[in-house]
């Protein structure tokens, strides 16, 4: 039993894995096939095509693709991401500081919004059909339907600029009181949770009612047990597979998916980061950035399957 | 106040997705003394599991008591509060459960599940509450009652499923057991154990018990009292034998009839005059599922080497318990799973395995009619569609004659004509299995493989479902291969029966000879356990302890 439960998620890393390797592929080739010439760009206009060719080939530019693929991906699993074209800056360090920022803004978020987001889910599937249940179901269908962008302006007009209770931009200034990291995270937090939650809220639901309409809840409901007991012991762990693949999908969106969000509040952000790595043209950022989202991701995707195998007995 | 359970004029009525209301309870009296145990026997839709769940004070969604009392030990479960009801449920009313399979929480270890009442009810402290359980286990008799609460439902068998979700209503002492069909998803040998364990715990703790199924064999082995229901309605009341000997409603008469169905007068004439030519010829055929492993043969066997000859006009059953592999037999010969081995003949001639690689001829004269016509038919299309389309496409009929043709189905299988516009949600469960043999005769076939056609239809409906291929048999000359794991049902209709045990084919006799000494151990397990109107038929009942040891599945 054991054995085929340790075979069940050695498969699933693996497979993980391979995800990583064919993804790490695509992005490669695909800002290979993105216009232009590196070495040109760097130099301009005015370089001599002999200045050309000896940079190309102090950048490896001339080697076969397939080989610069793995000297690329050689130095992603050593830990060197390489350099910027742009300003010559070693990418871990480009990307470090930004990918703190955006953990920390993910973090606020999935803190505030997952909670907020299960209990609300929940409430609603055990209230099903009630007054209760159709206000958050109709209120979900709303915040879904709304863009952002929207959420995010009307924020800063109403908080920032009627009411002035909020700053209207998130640059981490020196903070040096709870108070302030509040009032910086609030918005871009509050914006997020929006477009976040929606889908865990609806996904919850559906999962926790599709459990309670089970016999064995009716079971267990004859059996003279409590709304809760019936809630937290008999519905919820067998709903647990779906919720946390609804959560750990809403959650990848945290990372790679906010660079609205990030550019209305002017937040320094690892998605900001590669938008500004495109119209740069630096293409060891702009990989290594998508690398990373790929690989939170997966991460997030591999855990909640993770969770769902552990807590099906027929699974373990 | 002399009964534990006085029910006076109790009404149930139902809220439709229209939003329209029905009455499904209509004016029902009955009372239950202590240690007594009443049966609720009728057919789907005759509201005794509806009647069963009041005493707990519980409706499924869109139901509500509308009137009249339900009073359990003094106290009207109508009147009570949610909360209040809920702390008679489980610890003085309890509920065994139709599907112990689907009751059970996949999710929790079959332990936590059995003394969850007396953690709900605080009734005793857990090492108690175990301790009691694995003497309510022992007292089953099921293996390995020490452990056995350690696994989780899905590592358990059917069988045992069923008398642990007993012990799960016995666990808190209650003064009434609800059993709601408890026997009814299981095999015939493996009821008997559920059966006899069930009876003698009731026995021992002279608790009251309402034992609701459709079955009246089954329920004339453990009920004193039987409440005869139709239509929400009581039909009659009285014991057990008085219902058995001496019924007088016309309702519980046509119950008795449908239990014992007339046998069939072997065609014997059609049989002889055509005899030289099988219309279907097994040698050797083995299917089964999953990769095949490099001798050629399935990861699963599900069929074994099966072998027979069934002549035109004459009609094979097949019979078995779950997972004997007859359904599978079924589907290899319509070439759905082509056999891994072996050969089928069709009317002499040697048939492609595959179902896809056969001659539209050989398609359209083997039919088959699966069990459940609510998936068989697409319930996006008018009945008039469904039978239309093998005419288009056996026969190339179109317009007039199509339509003609369409009617002459419906009056084959005595359907109104105005059915044809309607979907098959309209119909009743009767109904959607006659358009469904309809279907297979559009083709005008040979033979018909029918796969438990009639398991999910109400006895009487059963038993007319049954006619209805006799008579279809005399007019149009068919074969028939009968599935189901009815005997009484195989017996009606076939001139032989072939017992099936773990993909094997064990032995083939006539249909007279089923049940007689002679044969093989298993069949004679087999129609050893079908259950008898006799009520001390279980009692008397004495298995070859070796045999159930060998065959029968705990």
């Amino acid at each position: 039993m054991n054995t085929h439960l340790l075979s069940l998620l050695g498969g699933r890393l693996l497979v993980a894995l391979f995800t990583l390797f064919v993804v790490s592929f695509v992005v490669f080739g695909a800002t290979q096939i993105l216009p232009g010439d590196v070495a040109e760009v760097l130099l301009g206009q005015a370089a001599t095509p002999e200045a050309v060719a000896g940079l190309r080939s102090a950048m490896h530019l001339d080697d076969p693709a397939i080989l610069r693929f793995f000297y690329w991906l050689g130095g992603l699993a050593t830990g060197d991401l390489g350099t910027s074209y742009a300003n010559n800056m070693p990418i871990a360090q480009l990307i470090g500081g930004r990918l703190k920022s955006s953990l920390q803004l993910a973090a606020a978020t999935a803190l505030f919004s997952v909670p907020i987001a299960l209990a609300l889910g929940i409430t609603s599937a055990m209230l099903r059909g009630t007054l209760y249940d159709r206000a958050v179901t109709t209120a979900t269908i709303t915040v879904i339907s709304v863009p952002e962008f929207m959420v995010a302006t009307a924020g800063v007009l109403i908080f920032a600029v009627w009411l002035k209770w909020l700053p209207s931009l998130s640059i981490a200034r020196n903070v040096d009181s709870f108070g302030e990291l509040i009032r910086i995270y609030a918005m871009p937090v509050f914006t997020l949770s929006f477009v976040i939650s929606a889908q865990m809220i609806r996904m919850t639901r559906a999962a926790v009612v599709e459990a309670l309409n089970t016999p064995y809840v009716e079971m267990a409901r004859l059996k003279g047990a409590s709304r809760t007991r019936i809630v937290l012991r008999h519905a919820l762990p067998n709903a647990l597979g779906p919720i946390v693949n609804a959560v750990a999908l809403s959650l990848s969106y945290l990372l790679g998916g906010v660079i609205i969000v990030e550019t209305i509040f002017n937040y320094p952000g690892i998605a900001k980061l590669m938008v500004d790595a495109v119209s740069t043209r630096d293409l060891p950022l702009i990989q290594s950035c998508a690398m990373i989202f790929c690989f939170v991701y997966l991460l997030l995707i591999t855990t909640a399957d993770i969770i769902a195998i552990l807590s099906n007995p027929k699974l373990r | 106040m002399s009964h534990l359970v006085e029910i006076r004029n109790l009404k149930v009525e139902a809220t439709t997705d229209a939003g329209r209301r029905v009455d499904i309870i209509k004016g029902v009296d009955f009372d239950i003394a202590e240690g007594e145990i009443v049966a609720l026997i009728g057919e789907s839709g005759s509201g005794k599991t509806t009647i069963a769940l009041t005493l707990l004070g519980y409706t499924r969604t869109g139901c509500r008591i509308a009137g009249g009392s339900i009073r359990v030990a003094g106290r009207d479960m109508a009147r009570l509060t949610e909360k209040e009801r809920t702390r008679v449920r489980g610890s003085e009313v309890a509920y065994v459960p139709q599907s112990a399979a689907a009751a059970f929480n996949p999710a929790q270890r079959i332990m936590d599940q059995v003394i969850e009442i007396t953690r709900i009810h605080d009734l005793m402290p857990r090492a108690a509450a175990e301790a009691k359980a694995v003497e309510l286990f022992r007292a089953l008799s099921l293996p390995s009652p020490e452990t056995i609460g350690t696994r989780y439902p899905h590592q358990v068998s059917g069988g045992q499923l069923q008398r642990l979700s007993a012990a799960m209503a016995l666990i808190g002492d209650p003064k009434l057991v609800i059993f709601d069909e408890p026997t009814t998803a299981l095999d015939v040998t493996t009821q008997i154990e559920v059966l006899r364990a069930f009876k003698s715990v009731m026995r021992q703790s002279r608790m009251a018990g309402v034992y609701v199924s459709h079955d009246l064999a089954v329920v004339a082995q453990i009920a004193d009292r039987i409440v005869v229901l139709k239509g929400g309605e009581v039909q009659e009341i009285g014991t057990t034998s008085e219902i058995l000997s001496a019924p007088k409603h016309p309702y519980t008469r046509e119950l008795l009839a449908a239990f014992s169905p007339p046998g069939r007068v072997a065609a014997q004439a059609a049989a002889e005059s055509d005899a030289a030519r099988p219309v279907l010829e097994l040698e050797a055929v083995s299917a089964g599922y999953g990769k095949p492993g490099a001798d050629g043969t399935p990861l699963i066997l599900a069929v074994d080497k099966v072998s027979f000859r069934l002549e035109r006009g004459r009609n094979l059953g097949i019979i078995g318990e779950s997972g004997c592999g007859k359904s599978t037999l079924a589907r290899t010969i319509a070439g759905i799973i082509p056999p891994a081995s072996g050969q089928i003949y069709f009317d002499g001639k040697p048939v492609a395995p595959h179902a896809r690689d056969r001659s539209p001829d050989e398609l359209r004269r083997l039919q088959i009619v699966f069990q459940s016509a609510d998936t068989a038919l697409n319930p996006a299309k008018s009945i008039e569609d469904i039978l239309g389309r093998p005419l288009a496409f056996y026969h190339g009929l179109r317009g007039a004659a199509r339509d003609a043709r369409i009617d002459r189905l419906l009056d084959l299988v005595h359907l109104p004509r105005a059915l044809k516009h309607r979907l098959p949600a309209e119909l009743s469960g009767g109904q959607k299995q006659r358009v469904n043999l309809a279907r297979a005769l559009a083709a005008d076939p040979d033979l018909i493989l029918c796969d438990e056609i009639t398991s999910a239809l109400d006895t009487v409906v059963a038993a007319a479902i049954i006619e209805l291929l006799k008579d279809l048999q005399r007019e149009l000359g068919l074969s028939y291969v009968f599935i189901s794991h009815d005997l009484h049902t195989v017996q009606a209709i076939c001139d032989e029966v072939a017992v099936m045990y773990r993909g094997e084919k064990v032995e083939q006799l006539p249909a007279g000879d089923v049940g007689s000494a002679a044969g093989h151990p298993y069949s004679r397990l087999l129609m050893s356990s079908v259950p008898k109107l006799d009520p001390t038929w279980l009692d008397r009942l004495e298995r070859d302890p070796e045999l159930v040891a060998a065959f029968a599945k705990r």
